[in-house]
């Protein structure tokens, strides 16, 4: 019974173990799974979006503080001022990656 | 099917060994196909595990007794509810949910950031494969831990459910707990990815913040849900008895609130990184820590630690993660440096700062006061700290933390002006005075206010809840003004753009609700404990109950238990001009010990309370009962020897006969009663919690509407440049 059973879980474990070899071996068969794959501008990319996202959040929210009296002015002013630069420098670097060059002012 | 079982917990193993490897292969060479490859291997290994569960239950559901966990922890009569949810009451049950549950969840992550994140995500996966490497090795190679061991003869019946454990909010916590446990092994495998890349800026924490907040989350209802079942089942009318199995869940959720406020700070200024890091490793500690505590035996007394195999290898690992995580973030120190400065002690920064040292000075107390008597005990006489000494260290820490979660919300980040703070708090503090002020005119009517902590809760709570209303009433003005909208929908446009924000304030006020409950019912509560015949009445807390009669069933538990024997009492209780009744009641379960005897085992196995409450919003009367069967010893033992060889059915008749006995004519019961003011207010304020967190969780549609726009900006570039 014992042997039995040992049979089994080898037949069973040889199953599984192929399936997953097909699974995890193909991105080295097929040459780097490129449909899967970053390409290195996308993942900065992605990067740059999240950091522009937070950075629109930082001014809404910066806005909002000082709608509801928690800044006075010229505080809103210097902080809007850095975060919508900060801002700008990201968007800039998603142009370059897009291959677009800013205009000149 | 165990066979299948257990071959996909080794093919498991060998899979999550080979996503480390070749992670790391991937991370050192730079060979994407590699980090590819252990990303799929992931998907393997949830699918594997989901493969395992699905077994491991399916052998659950049909009471497969040649299952050694279904013999010990089911049986042929278990509810089909608890037979379903019996899997993760026993250990190696439980090892399989963490495994699976980290399975699923690190597919997911690793699926979500598979664009994102080259240098960090190959070592962030083998961080999780080696985690994942530790839970399957015990699987497999420790004996008491293995989920799909047999028995050469299968049991005829098993040993059924731990009638303690069976109460719907018990069959629940475990998967909560883990969730929350597995879901901060996300965040800090991305911490540990990040300082390995040296890319410690906030990117890691964008990808892994709602991982963080969802563990947090369910970490925080699983420890409520423990506090629920201790009051709804275990007999006793409390909550919370700072017992180790408790502080260990608490623990990693203090610290993971103080990581989920200290990672704002991060992103938005650069600062507090060493600080989040240390949090991070900290808490997901805490949560290996947890689940150590409850599996190694070593809350039994630290010399069972050693008779249990779990214990070293646990230990052994929390010592890997410790030594391994210090030593990579002391390499990684100036790579940590902050960004920016505190512009001011007056800002939400330097708050939030502020509120991370209380919760982490709680969670320290409670660490100290958990492991001092096991360190105790192993050098000389065991000495304990005691819920005495818990609360009186907690309950100040615990009303600052309230406090502060009211100042916070009314500060600026980077520098608020003291005006700005004066304007802003005079409402919260009109507030906060009219309440101690009614409060300290009711002393007279209600006996008396209790102690200057409870009073002192009370004005936070207060204050608290006024600045969140005053937050909500000003953020929709503001909006008004700028966007012309009327009331309701400012209201609406402001909460839904500001998710992050407001879904946290609603976090914030049900914290409030909860500590409000906590504090009334701690400092006021009314206990009675008496012991009555049918026709007593008993004063208590304003209420009269009277005990009219016993009640004896057998196999009639209205609860779903399945419990055989039921015997309880029908109470009518009246205040004022409200009437109604409570039926408290105790079920028997029968004994698996062979040495009793066949009508004894039905009434010398566990027993637990089924109290009943009324529920309210200002109080509640909670009422359990002790029936008291000594008076029937005699009998039960004349049954044993009378029936001792009789069939089923005679000794079913004696034994009914026994429970109508009780019935007819019941001698005193043990009765204890309690009012416990606003207790209600602790589960309203975990539900408001919840509300509140899956608010700031969920991503607004103008975000969402921009990252599909430029994921097809993106390959629409990629595959021009192909053409």
């Amino acid at each position: 019974m014992a042997g039995a059973v040992s049979v089994e879980i080898v037949v069973a474990g040889l199953v599984l173990v192929v399936l997953v070899a097909l699974v995890v071996a193909r991105p080295l068969i097929a040459g780097g799974g490129e449909d899967e794959e970053p390409a290195p501008a996308d993942d900065r990319r992605a990067a740059l979006e999240a950091a522009k996202e937070a950075k629109y959040r930082e001014i809404r929210d910066a806005e909002l503080d000082f709608r509801m009296g928690k800044m006075s002015e010229g505080d809103y002013r210097t902080t809007d001022r850095e975060l919508r630069a900060q801002a700008i420098t990201i968007l800039k670097r998603i142009d370059e990656l897009d291959g677009e060059k800013p205009e000149p002012r | 099917m165990a066979a299948t079982g257990t071959a996909s917990l080794y093919v498991a193993l060998l899979t999550a060994l080979y996503a480390v490897g070749a992670a790391v292969y991937g991370g050192v060479t730079g060979k994407r196909a590699f980090v590819v490859s252990a990303r799929r291997a992931f998907y393997c290994l949830a699918a594997l595990l989901t493969l395992a569960m699905v077994v491991l239950e399916a052998a659950y559901l049909r009471t497969d007794l040649s299952f050694a966990l279904v013999a010990q922890n089911s049986s042929t009569d278990t509810p089909t509810f608890y037979k379903a949810t019996a899997m993760w009451s026993s250990q190696a049950g439980s090892l399989l949910l963490w495994a699976f549950l980290l399975g699923v969840l690190s597919s997911a992550v690793l699926f979500l950031t598979r664009r994102k994140h080259r240098e960090i995500v190959p070592w962030a996966t083998a961080v999780l494969g080696v985690v994942a490497v530790f839970f399957l090795g015990l699987m497999v190679f420790i004996g008491e831990a293995k989920p799909f061991a047999t028995l050469a003869t299968p049991a005829v019946e098993g040993a059924g459910l731990n009638p303690l454990l069976r109460h719907p909010a018990m069959m629940f916590h475990p998967p909560m707990l883990y969730l929350g446990y597995v879901g901060f092994t996300i965040p800090f495998a991305f911490a540990v990815g990040a300082l390995v890349a040296r890319s410690t800026g906030a990117d890691w924490i964008r990808s892994t913040r709602r991982f963080a907040l969802v563990a947090w989350t369910f970490l925080g209802f699983g420890v409520l849900l423990g506090a629920l079942w201790s009051y709804a089942e275990l007999g006793w009318g409390g909550y919370w008895a700072w017992d180790p199995v408790e502080n260990a869940a608490l623990m990693p959720w203090l610290t993971g609130t103080a990581f989920i406020h200290s990672i704002m700070v991060q992103e938005k200024r650069g600062m507090l990184r060493r600080w989040n890091v240390v949090l991070i490793i900290t808490t997901f500690v805490l949560a290996i820590t947890g689940t150590f505590l409850v599996r190694s035996g070593i809350l039994d007394s630290i010399h069972a630690f050693g008779e249990s195999t779990l214990g070293r290898p646990f230990l052994g690992f929390i010592g890997l993660v410790v030594v391994g995580s210090a030593a990579l973030v002391v390499s990684r120190w100036d790579d940590l440096r902050s960004e920016a400065r505190l512009d001011s002690l007056l800002s939400r920064e330097a708050f939030f700062l502020l509120n991370n040292l209380v919760l982490v000075g709680i969670a320290a107390v409670v660490f100290w006061g958990t492991f001092f008597p096991l360190i105790s005990d192993a050098i000389g006489p065991e000495r304990s700290f005691g819920p005495p000494a818990f609360n009186a260290v907690t309950t100040p820490l615990a009303i600052v933390l309230v406090l502060l979660a009211g100042i916070g919300p009314v500060l600026a980040w980077r520098r608020a002006t003291l005006a700005a703070l004066g304007r802003a708090l005079r409402f919260p503090l009109a507030v906060t005075a009219v309440t101690v002020a009614a409060l300290l005119a009711l002393a007279p009517v209600t006996d008396n206010l209790g102690g200057m902590a409870a009073l002192a809760m009370f004005a936070f709570v207060a204050f608290t809840l006024a600045v969140i209303a005053q937050e909500f009433w000003r953020g929709a003005r503001a909006r008004r003004v700028m966007a012309k909208e009327s009331w309701p929908v400012a209201l609406a446009n402001l909460v839904g753009r500001n998710r992050r924000r407001y879904g946290g304030y609603i976090v914030h006020a049900g914290i409030a609700f909860l500590f409000l409950g906590v504090a009334a019912s701690s400092a006021f509560v009314e206990q009675s404990d008496v012991r009555i015949s049918p026709g007593d009445t008993v004063e208590v807390g304003g209420y009269s109950v009277t005990y009219e009669q016993p009640t004896a069933e057998l196999g009639g538990d209205g609860a779903g238990t399945g419990a055989p024997i039921t015997l309880g009492a029908l109470l009518t209780v009246k205040k004022g001009d409200e009437t109604f009744t409570l039926r408290p009641l105790r079920n028997y379960f029968p004994s698996n010990d062979p040495s009793t005897g066949p009508i004894s085992r039905y009434f010398e196995g566990e027993a637990t309370s089924e109290v009943d409450l009324n529920w309210g919003l200002r109080q509640d009367l909670w009422t359990a009962v002790r029936p008291d069967l000594a008076a029937f010893e005699d009998f039960i033992a004349e049954g044993d020897r009378r029936f001792a060889d009789s069939s089923g059915p005679i000794q079913a008749a004696a034994i009914r006969g026994i429970v109508d006995e009780y019935g007819a004519d019941p001698p005193p019961a043990a009765f204890r009663m309690l009012v416990s003011p606003l207790v209600s207010w602790i589960w309203i304020g975990g539900a408001v919690v919840v509300f509140g967190a899956l608010l700031a969780l969920w991503p607004s549609p103008e975000a969402r509407r921009r990252r599909v726009t430029s994921l097809y900006a993106a390959r629409l570039g990629r595959e021009l440049s192909r053409a």
